[in-house]
This record gives C-alpha cells, structure tokens and sequence, in this order.
C-alpha cells in the first residue's frame, strides 16, 4: 500500500483550477454538490463516474445541459457500485492507465438500495471508490425516510405528530459495516471539514482497491435551513457530535476528532425546521444515543 | 480555459446536429443560473486575505482565482451566500440585485 507521506499534499492553494462539475441545477446552497464538486477535483480528469438515481445525476444531466466535465454515467439504482466495477474492469481491459473510477451516491443509494450491489465490489476488491454523500433522506423525490435519516427527523413518509417525534429509528452505522467486509481504506467526513474531506479523498485516490467515503452533506431544501448555513450545519453536526470524522485502514480504526465537550444538540437541532417540532425527552433520547456511540469508540478505537 | 463556458444552443436542424447517445458531450452548457439569483456577492478586495475558503466551498463552483484575486463568474452564481457566510474577513457581501 502507498505510505501516507508518499502522497501529494492537496489543498486550495494547489488544486486544479478546472472544474469538473460546473453550471448544474442542485437548489442553492446544496452541500451535495459541494462534496461531488472537491472530490472530482482533487481526483482529477482522468475519472470515471458513475451516479445512480439521486439528487446529483438529476442535476448534473438536465439535458441538453451537461454538467459534469468528464466522463459521467447515470446507473440504475441499486446496480452503481457493480456498474462502477464493469467500468473500472472494463478500463483495465482496455490498457488505460492512471484512471480512477468513482461511485457518488446518496444515502439512499448506498445504505438501501444500493447496498448488495456495493457490498460485492467490496468483496471482489475492485478498484473504485464509492463517495456516499449523506443528506439523511431520499431528497430528489421529495424527503423520504431512509435507512440513513437519524432519530426525531420529520419527512414525508414519518411525520411528526402528538404520538411520533417523526422518525423512531436511529442512523444505521454504516462505516462499521462497510469497515466489517474488512475493506482496504473507509473514512467518514464532513463538509464543514473540507480540507479532511480532501485529504481522505486524496489517499483514497492512491490506495489500489475498493475504498469507501462517507460525507456528510447538508441540504436547505430538505432540512429547512438557510442556504448561506449549509456549510456551518454540517460543520456544527461534527461539534455536536451527532457525526464523527474516523478512518478504517488496515483493519485498524482511527478516530480523527475526539472532542473533550460537545457543542450543544439542541441548538443543532432547532436550527433546523426538520427538527423543530422535538420535545426535550426527544432530544434527551439523541443526547443519550450519542453518548452510548462515543463511549463504544473511545473505548475500542482509541 | 480552466472551466466550461456558456454555450449558445442551435436548435437541431438535421439528424446529424443530435449527440450521439442521450446527451451533448461534456461541459455543454445551453443555460445559465444567474435567474435563481436574488442577492448576488460583492467582493471587498481590501479585506480578502485570499484564504480561499469561498473557492473551496462553493457549491457551484464559480468563485476563481485570478491573479491573487477572487473573481466569480456571475453566469452560474445562483446567490446562495455560502461565501459570504463563512468569509472569515466578512469581505463579501450579499447585495440585492
């Protein structure tokens, strides 16, 4: 495997100037785009992407506008990741060398629909990497719960009534089970952190193999925000502690951020009309869930 | 050229003028953003340090860099104020267009 030190530093100052998805429709303000966005760049022309049903191959291909900047294909839903491994063999076959091909799916691509077909690549060990741009909820069709959608969140298929706080079901630990098939390189981030974002994007760039990012992304539309606080929300998320930056690599976990205080949850939550109609023993039962959560992970990954 | 230009559209005349398969090739842009605006950035070049933390995190990517300035490309700018939220200097500054 590339050590780490071997690897090019990317940043602003150095990344390329050319931009790969540009003149897209995604609402204003779409932290979905803003991941797509930094990880084509710091992955360069050379790329192959491949997107299944879901907010960014919606936006990136309103036809005749053409979006992405260099080679793109919207798959089926739950056929992204096998989709991305035939490109990716198919390349190879050719005698391509210096490519990359990657995978930018949303929640509910990944954790539902798209989860067998992913869960293979990560056997074969196919050398793709699958971006998992978390917005909490199947948002193109109009916010349905998926399996990603955390505790308290009011969508259209779980409403928020006087007997349910909308969604009864907690965010399902994704990292840990994609970590469990024993992959080459895992990572999670956010896009309040946009340079750990690059930087996992980049040393996913060099490993040989299946990788696995999952970035958490925000999204006004859906979350009833303001579109300038995209970027601040996800960043407060990771303060608050509802979402961790950690890595898996060579079977060993690494916890990237570990706060001594968290910021507080309520104020997360209340800046955000999907949550607003939570009671306080809703918000204790967040509180509690997360404290549970980062017990496990100081305890075993530290 | 660093990034996709606006492309004026020809309605198709012939069979030959349609891309092959369902779409243009890469980079073809028929149709601006600059409608979804209603407040658009103003830079204060005084105050930018050039941190490019507006570069990196817009969402449509049309902040540049130019010459040790920022510039943005006012065609695919949808106004969402991203940059000028997180501006650490507070250097932009949404104006009603």
């Amino acid at each position: 495997m590339t050590k780490v030190l071997d690897i090019p530093k990317v940043n602003a100052k150095n990344m390329t100037e050319k931009e790969f998805f540009y003149g897209h429709k995604a609402c204003a303000g779409c932290g979905g785009s803003i991941a797509v966005r930094l990880a084509l760049k710091v992955l360069g022309e050379r790329t192959y992407s491949a997107l299944p049903a879901g907010c960014m191959s919606a936006v990136g291909f309103i036809y005749p506008q053409m979006a992405f900047n260099s080679n793109a294909i919207i798959t089926t839903f739950p056929g992204s990741a096998s989709m991305a491994a035939g490109i990716a063999a198919g390349a190879k076959a050719l005698g391509q060398k210096d490519f990359k091909t990657v995978v930018f799916a949303g929640d509910g691509g990944t954790a539902d629909i798209g989860f067998q077909a992913l869960s293979g690549m990560i056997d074969r060990n196919d050398d793709v990497l699958y971006i998992c741009y978390d917005n909490e909820a199947y948002m193109n069709t109009g916010i349905q719960k998926s399996g990603l959608t955390p505790y308290g969140t009011k969508t259209t298929t779980t409403p928020a009534g006087k007997n349910i706080p909308g969604t009864i079901t907690h965010k399902k630990n994704l990292f840990e089970i994609i970590a469990a098939h024993d992959i080459a390189y895992a990572a999670t981030a956010s896009i309040g952190y946009p340079q750990d974002f690059i930087n996992k994007v980049n040393k996913a760039k060099h490993v040989k193999g299946a990788t696995f990012i999952h970035v958490y992304a925000s999204c006004p539309t859906g979350w009833g925000t303001p579109t300038e606080t995209s970027v601040e929300i996800a960043k407060d998320a990771v303060d608050a502690g509802l979402i961790f930056l950690a890595e898996y690599e060579d079977g060993e976990y690494k916890l990237n951020r570990n706060p001594k205080e968290f910021k507080s949850v309520e104020e997360y939550l209340k800046k955000q009309g999907r949550f607003k109609h939570m009671s306080d023993a809703d918000i204790q039962c967040v509180i509690e869930n997360r404290d549970k959560k980062w017990e496990r992970m100081r305890k075993n990954w530290l | 050229m660093s990034r996709p230009k606006h492309t004026e559209y020809k309605i198709p005349q012939h069979i030959n003028d349609y891309p092959t398969g369902p779409q243009y090739e890469a980079g073809f842009l028929p149709e601006k953003n600059a409608g979804w605006r209603t407040f658009k950035p103003v830079v204060n070049h005084d105050e930018c340090i050039y941190c490019l933390r507006c570069y990196l995190l817009c969402p449509d990517g049309t902040i540049m860099k130019d010459n040790g300035k920022i510039k943005i490309d006012m065609d695919y700018c949808k106004g969402c104020g991203v940059c000028a939220h997180e501006c650490p200097k507070d250097a932009i500054e949404m104006v009603k267009e």
